[in-house]
């Protein structure tokens, strides 16, 4: 029991930051069908800005405000500079601008910061406290929350706001929210802000237990798309249940078979779904007409 | 790009004087290193432009296929005692096989499923490459045995320029009339209409399949040349990092475009051997020229500046 309930939390730990990563694949590609394989860097920068602000002597609260901001323009600046002057151009092309986003992202942050592994103190602290025999640290109560709230708060955004509404008509169709006057330009940008700051959150959110380093993106993009594949790309709620299955099928993994293989899980489970189920766990049949 | 016997002569004659002129322009050791390394990737890159430019689907994980021929030849002679131009000839076969495993329910989707799968195919060969130490050796790298055909030991950089730019030209050889074929006439007409095409009774998937294949046995080539010509080899070959750099290739030489293949190995290989000078800027300084070349030459080197001529011809 005590074993399970530990999995279960490791799992729903790392689950969490793989749905805010394919949260942010999936607002981008629902704007725009872009598939943003910067989306890891985003993760890394809210880490790493945290803990070089912190360091200089920023008190954390102000830390993590500074790598939101960061991560925000270094997101838009992906969308003004990379994706708006590529617009028209293939998937594929534009896979491969994303791509060259986060290798660059990548480099400029081994450069500014360094190479070694880093963290900050747990927000409030690291003394795990007992649930049914497992032993839960605090922070891990602070990823799950901390998620919850962002996927709450978008919930909010897109159902309540006129934004947010745009949003989703832009999604269901680019051209006919044009024509009702929808800035589908502004729509695209505001889109690549939310994902960078859900992305950003979540980083800052998981340094303290897994720490951080200028490399760590790349993985995580590759995670978080395959959570959102498996959930069934461009569905929100598909994106979440994505990564915490995912989540929670490394950690079982991990536990029971393999930790050599644990990463290899995701990748695993990712060419079975397309063997099974195409569309995703949660993603609808589409039918084409001719 | 239909390619008629013309078009044929003008790349093979192109490719043979580029492959000539090196060894007279840059005659040292070092230089007939690189180039027999721009020939090995540019055998790679070649495939995927067959797959990229006919079948229109991407592999993300193409360096999977890489890390499989390169690991066939190195552990063939290791474990099993083969030699090892026959442990590469299995490397092939295993690479073909996966990829006609894999490939067979994917093609059938549309989109790039593919893209999706072949990413994760790419990864998992990287984890076992790193993983079974005992075997692979791990993350260390492995040697590999000197080739030897005949009694002769094949060694020297010339020799490898020479064998490497031979298999280039007839693996490009063999692209031409890839392109040429039925298979190939099938998959442009899919270009034009995957719908037309499918009606006029056009087996899409099969073509698809057969592309996929192909590019994946030439990704192993590739993989076990440079196992044997390099000698050594680290997982870092099936990398998902590799993939990328073949895409890129690909993509900036011109999608789909057989001399765009090798002009964007060229770059890709020839470019961080440059770039090692600003060592610390190198990641940075790639990423960079790959955004900028998507997004002011999105057609690509060759096809761009084929486009070029023949404007300056209308004019």
């Amino acid at each position: 029991m005590a074993e399970l309930v530990q999995l279960l939390f490791a799992g729903l730990t790392t689950g969490a930051v793989y749905a805010l990563v394919a949260l942010g694949f999936t607002l981008i590609f629902q704007a725009s069908e872009v598939v943003n394989f910067a989306q890891g860097e985003f993760v890394m920068l809210g880490g790493m800005v945290t803990v070089f602000a912190f360091k200089a002597g920023l008190p954390l609260p102000l830390a993590a405000a500074l790598a939101i901001a960061v991560a925000v323009t270094t997101g838009l600046l992906l969308h003004r500079l990379a994706i708006e002057p590529a617009k028209g151009a293939t998937v594929v092309t534009l896979i491969i601008v994303t791509i060259g986003a986060s290798i660059l992202i990548r480099g400029l942050a081994q450069i500014v910061f360094d190479k070694q592994f880093h963290a900050f103190p747990a927000f409030t602290g690291d003394e795990p406290f007992r649930l049914l025999g497992a032993a839960i640290l605090p922070q891990s109560l602070w990823v799950l929350g901390g998620a919850a709230a962002i996927v709450f708060g978008l919930w909010l955004f897109m159902e309540r706001t006129l934004l947010g509404k745009a949003v989703r008509a832009t999604a269901a169709n680019r051209l006919a929210a044009e024509l009702v006057g929808i800035d589908t330009r502004l729509v695209l940008a505001l889109a690549f802000a939310v994902s960078a700051a859900i992305g950003a959150v979540g980083g800052i959110l998981v340094t303290p237990i897994t720490l951080t380093s200028y490399a760590v993106g790349t993985i995580l993009a590759l995670k978080g798309f395959a959570a959102a594949m498996l959930g069934g790309i461009g569905n929100p709620v598909g994106a979440v249940l994505g990564g915490l299955v995912l989540g929670l099928l490394e950690a079982f993994a991990a536990g029971w078979i393999s930790s050599t293989y644990k990463d290899g899980v995701a990748f695993l489970v990712i060419l079975l779904v397309l063997l099974a189920m195409p569309q995703g766990l949660l993603g609808r049949r589409a039918v084409e007409r001719v | 790009m239909a390619s008629g016997t013309r078009t044929k002569l003008l790349v093979l004659g192109s490719l043979l004087l580029v492959s000539l002129l090196v060894p007279l322009l840059f005659p040292s050791p070092f230089h007939l290193r690189v180039a027999a390394l721009v020939w090995i990737n540019a055998v790679a890159a070649l495939g995927l432009a067959l797959l990229m430019g006919l079948a229109g689907q991407v592999s993300l994980g193409h360096a999977g296929f890489l890390g499989i021929g390169a690991y066939a030849t190195a552990l063939g002679p290791k474990h099993l005692g083969l030699d090892p131009l026959a442990s590469m000839g299995l490397g092939l076969v295993a690479a073909g096989l996966l990829a006609f495993l894999v490939g067979r329910p994917i093609l059938r989707l549309k989109g790039h499923y593919l893209a999706v799968a072949t990413l994760g195919l790419g990864i998992l060969v990287h984890l076992v490459l790193v993983s079974e130490v005992p075997i692979t050796g791990g993350p260390d790298g492995i040697q590999v045995p000197r080739l030897e055909l005949l009694g002769w030991r094949v060694a020297g950089p010339a020799t490898w320029y020479g064998i490497t730019g031979i298999v280039l030209l007839l693996a490009a050889w063999l692209a031409l009339n890839l392109e040429d074929s039925s298979t190939g006439r099938a998959l442009r007409a899919l270009h034009d209409s995957e719908v037309a095409a499918s009606v006029v009774g056009v087996d899409v998937a099969r073509h698809k399949l057969v592309v996929f294949v192909i590019a994946a046995v030439y990704a192993a080539l590739a993989g076990g040349l440079f196992a044997l010509f390099n000698r050594f080899v680290t997982p870092d070959v099936a990398g998902f990092l590799r993939s990328i750099e073949l895409v890129t290739m690909v993509v900036i030489g011109g999608m789909g475009s057989i001399l765009g293949a090798v002009v964007g190995a060229a770059l890709l290989t020839v470019l961080p051997q440059a770039l090692t000078l600003f060592h610390e800027y190198e990641h940075a300084v790639l990423g960079l020229l790959i955004i900028l070349f998507m997004v002011f030459l999105r057609q690509g080197i060759v096809p761009g500046i084929a486009g070029l001529l023949t404007r300056r011809r209308a004019a």
